[in-house]
């Protein structure tokens, strides 16, 4: 959707075209490295929205099933499988089943699947329910938990096409919900007036400790990761001691959280109060747009990409770089704020310690899976919001730990970025055909229809 | 504010030519950074320890021995041996002194200054232990004045040396560190409860030193895969499954030994994923690294939730590696608990540090790493095969680091718990940055960082005008000052994170 739009570079003379898809690959990281002469971008170059010609071997159905989209689809479901291998061994159930699965097949089976069903029944829809509010109450579940998400991620996208690796949305996030509760509970306004002066603030608040990595690598060179994970860790400290100041501290607690938020801080519920959804995942539908129209349809998203996909390019075509640096972490780490507020005024309507639980670091796995792309990065937030909301769903009915879908995400992640690896497991990769003597032209069709299927993902 | 840093190579101490023969410094343009940055940490350190002094003295306890005879032996042996090692270092000094900027090659060997001030601390040492003194004490506010006035003046030589051209030498730093950690050690302890507070000075080292063990594993880790240009972000991960393993191996098979063996095996084998994915795969290491964290954390939280939790007896339960005394050199007062009173895996950290630094560079396998993460076209056109070279030390990386892990389950805690490496794989990052991609740099940062850790727990409990929070932050932000070049100057291996593609 995002990608397509973009105006294509269509290269006449293609010096080099690989033979096959492992070619492909190393063709692309010689690219994006400029043979090795600087580090690769944090995106992979095929989906940096500029196209790279590549040949298609093999059939129209070979270049289907080993396109990108393919490859995305495979991955979730390998992942998924090693995820039901993994709970289907450790169970006990399952095991005592199989002793007879020969005579009744169908209890190890129920078994083995009924995590999963679980887990559908938590995020999507529950058929068990009593009434359409019961059996709705999963979906309305995931798009709160995946609300969060999907900004947080949306950061570390945006970051990511300006070649920074932000890991830093944990601390982002920290400081944006720091900022809006605080204006949430201390100041009283009126409705709506004080919603948005909230959200500004989480805006700013997130914003602002973005931008000391942007300004720290735009003036000193300080690697981005290593600023990045080590603010994270002095944003989480600085939360903990502001909860024990006076300032902070709900009054009459010694348990280090926060006053609730005034009433109309909060974004209003959306479909009543028996429902979690509230509107902050319309915030996060926005917010999305707003990527996609900063990366795809304003100069500056431009001047992001450009540094992103070569700084020297950039440099010399005379883009202000530090500056896009900068701004681009502000914006990121706007972005991952809104997640912040997402939860202080939506989710949990206070600050604690755990306000950010491990959301900065789901958002890297939904960026990567979303590959940086706005929309992409919307649909994985709203898939591993399904899993967080399904998976304490299945951790309750089942007792199977949730942690199993940490360990569903990060494989989905892994084999998502190395294509060839999950071609091999399902032998899609083409066979190495001996080198053609014509060189480009015989019979190679150069076109960008493999990449563009996972962009619009 | 220039922010252009010429700086003259790490190999030879910093500005020392220009600063004896007082000619204008080497290079013209000379970064206001240290400038600044020193200046900054000066007027904090006179608001803290000067201003925000009290009237109180600080009390550092130092250990008595529990073998009194052993221990006075000892310390005798290791006070003449102290003062023959400086009286030869104080000769070494005193040669190139006379010989060496007439001589024009009055390059100092880069091991001196270092191997002084080790010998001035161990006769030091040796000297309270001879002289059986069990605990110093220090009136507070005029140690704090002494230092705050210190630290100003060296911070006004930096300036001043700034504006001149000239380079700052590096003994400036050094000392800045050394009077700034003393104020603020005297000037925290003085802030404790009590009327006059002190502190076990050995308890505390001994205590970093211990703390430190998993850092010092994870930062070999790091540098041994960096080195040879693969960024290793998963060493979190390498530790976490090195302590699960462990605990698992040591428990079944009833032998600790085996679960150490077993935490090597599993830290290698985080490194083969990251190796295989980002080698042969070539993907962005960062990636891999980040996504392997976060698939061990939740593949060991699984199957403790799920396995060890249901039989804890039979699957966590893995005993300990004991304490073993080196004879003789555990008798040595102070220095003797710190050092040589460890499990096996702390002097296996030894070792490694020993072995890691030598390997690199001192040896032809050390130089091919280097060259292979430096310039990896370059090693390949000597024929040095590069992706082979890469695969094997991230393996041994994995290995160092999974070693370390295991601390958590056979010497810090007897059993595995979800999560338990608790972050340490980000701060041995931070250790390994800290330290310059050098082995012996990143130890010492280690122990620093294991400092930083055990003085947060001592100090919570003696009361402190710090909050907690704040020391814990500590080794953080100090990374972030050291990357972004306002304490000393930190430059990765030039293809570190850049996959290598032949052709």
């Amino acid at each position: 959707m995002s990608e397509s739009n973009t105006p294509r570079h269509k290269q006449e003379v293609n010096p080099v075209l690989p033979e096959t898809l492992a070619d492909e690959v190393v063709l692309d990281v010689a690219l994006d490295t400029a043979d090795g002469a600087m580090a690769p971008s944090a995106v992979p170059a095929t989906s940096q929205g500029g196209q790279i010609p590549h040949a298609a071997g093999g059939s129209v159905f070979r270049q289907i099933v080993s396109g990108n989209a393919m490859v995305s689809v495979l991955s979730v479901l390998l992942a998924i499988v090693l995820g039901g291998i993994l709970m289907a061994v450790t169970n006990p159930k399952v095991a005592e089943t199989a002793g007879y699965f020969f005579a009744q097949p169908g209890d190890m089976l129920t078994e083995v699947f009924r995590p999963y069903v679980a887990l559908v029944q938590g995020s999507l829809f529950n058929w068990a329910g009593a009434d359409a509010a019961a059996q709705l109450y999963p979906i309305t579940e995931t798009l709160t938990v995946s609300t969060p998400l999907i900004c947080a991620g949306l950061g570390v996208a945006l970051a990511f096409r300006a070649g920074l690796f932000n890991i830093g949305a944990q601390g982002q996030i920290i400081f944006g919900a720091l900022f809006g509760a605080y204006v949430g509970f201390t100041w009283h306004l009126p409705f709506l007036v004080h919603l948005l002066v909230v959200i500004v603030a989480g805006l700013v608040g997130g914003a602002v400790w973005g931008a000391v990595v942007g300004l720290l690598k735009a003036r000193t060179g300080a690697h981005e990761v290593i600023v990045t994970i080590m603010l994270n860790y002095i944003a989480n400290f600085l939360l903990l001691f502001l909860l024990t100041t006076p300032a902070f501290q709900r009054k009459g607690s010694t348990n280090p959280i926060s006053p609730f938020l005034d009433q109309s801080a909060l974004f209003p519920e959306l479909l009543g109060p028996q429902f979690r959804l509230h509107a902050g995942f319309l915030l996060a539908v926005v917010a999305t747009a707003f990527v996609w129209w900063l990366l795809n349809r304003s100069t500056l998203g431009f001047e992001f990409r450009a540094v992103g996909a070569n700084q020297s390019a950039a440099r010399t075509a005379g883009i202000n770089v530090p500056r896009a640096v900068i701004l681009v972490m502000a914006i990121a780490g706007a972005l991952a704020g809104l997640a912040g507020i997402a939860q202080v005024s939506g989710t949990e309507k206070y600050l604690s310690g755990g306000v950010a639980a491990s959301i900065g670091f789901d958002a890297i796995t939904v960026a990567l899976l979303g590959r940086s792309t706005p929309w992409g990065t919307f649909f994985a937030g709203l898939l591993f919001g399904a899993f967080r909301a399904g998976g304490v769903a299945m951790q309750a009915q089942t007792q199977t730990p949730i942690d199993i879908v940490l360990v569903i995400q990060s494989l989905i992640v892994l084999f998502i970025a190395a294509p060839p690896l999950v071609r091999a497991i399902f032998g899609l990769n083409p066979r190495k055909k001996k080198k053609a003597p014509g060189g480009p032209g015989s019979g190679t069709i150069p076109s960008g229809k493999i990449e563009s299927g996972a962009a619009t993902a | 504010m220039s922010t252009t840093t010429t700086q003259p190579g790490s190999g030879t101490p910093a500005g020392n030519a220009p600063d004896r023969s007082g000619k204008p410094g080497v290079s013209e343009l000379v970064s206001w950074k240290a400038g600044i940055g020193l200046s900054l940490l000066a007027i904090l350190g006179t608001v803290l320890f000067g201003f925000m002094s009290n009237s109180k003295s600080a009390g550092f306890g130092i250990a008595e021995a529990a073998n009194e005879a052993a221990s006075n032996v000892a310390a005798w042996v290791t006070l003449v041996l102290a003062l023959l090692l400086s009286a030869w270092l104080g000769y070494l000094w005193f040669v190139r002194r006379r010989s060496g900027p007439a001589s024009g090659s009055g390059q100092l060997p880069g091991w001196l200054p270092p191997a002084t001030v080790a010998a001035v601390v161990v006769l030091g040492l040796a000297a309270l232990g001879v002289a059986k003194v069990s605990k110093i004490t220090l009136p507070s506010a005029a140690i704090g004045w002494i230092a705050a006035v210190i630290l100003l003046g060296l911070a006004g030589y930096t300036v001043y040396l700034t504006q001149a051209k000239k380079a700052t030498p590096r003994w400036v730093g050094g000392t800045f560190a050394a009077v700034f950690l003393i104020g603020f050690m005297v000037w925290i302890v003085a802030g404790g409860n009590g009327d006059e507070p002190s502190i076990s000075l050995a308890g505390l080292i001994a205590g970093s030193v211990t703390l430190a063990v998993p850092l010092v594993f994870g930062s070999l880790s790091g540098v041994l895969c960096e080195r040879v240009g693969v960024v290793n972000i998963a060493i979190e991960g390498q530790l976490l499954l090195g302590a699960f393993s462990a605990a698992v191996v040591a428990t079944v098979t009833h032998n600790v030994y085996a679960g150490l063996v077993a935490a090597a095996v599993a830290g290698s084998l985080v490194s083969l994923v990251l190796a295989v994915v980002s080698i042969k795969y070539l993907v962005n290491q960062i990636i891999v690294g980040v996504v392997l964290n976060v698939l061990i954390s939740g593949l060991t939280s699984f199957l403790f939730s799920t396995l060890l939790t249901a039989d804890p007896e039979g699957l966590n339960k893995p005993g300990r590696l004991p304490p073993v005394d080196i004879p003789f050199l555990s008798d040595i007062p102070i220095i003797g608990p710190i050092l040589f009173h460890q499990s096996l895996v702390g002097y296996l950290m030894y070792v490694a540090v020993i072995v890691v630094y030598l390997g690199l560079f001192h040896t032809k396998w050390g130089l091919r790493v280097r060259a292979v993460g430096e310039h990896p076209q370059a090693a390949d056109t000597v024929g040095i095969n590069v992706n082979r070279t890469r695969f094997w030390n991230v393996l041994m990386g994995g290995a160092i680091a999974g070693i370390g892990g295991s601390f958590f389950t056979l010497v810090s805690v007897d059993a595995f718990s979800k999560d338990m490496s608790g972050g340490r794989g980000y701060i041995a990052l931070a250790a390994l940055i800290f330290g310059r991609w050098n082995p012996i740099g990143a130890f010492l940062a280690a122990l620093l960082f294991g400092f930083a850790d055990n003085l947060q727990s001592v100090i919570t409990i003696i009361g402190s005008p710090v909050p907690s929070q704040f020391m814990a932050m500590l080794p953080y932000a100090l990374t972030v000052f050291a990357v972004a070049g306002l304490v000393g100057r930190s430059r990765p291996p030039a293809a570190s994170g850049i996959p290598y593609v032949k052709g």
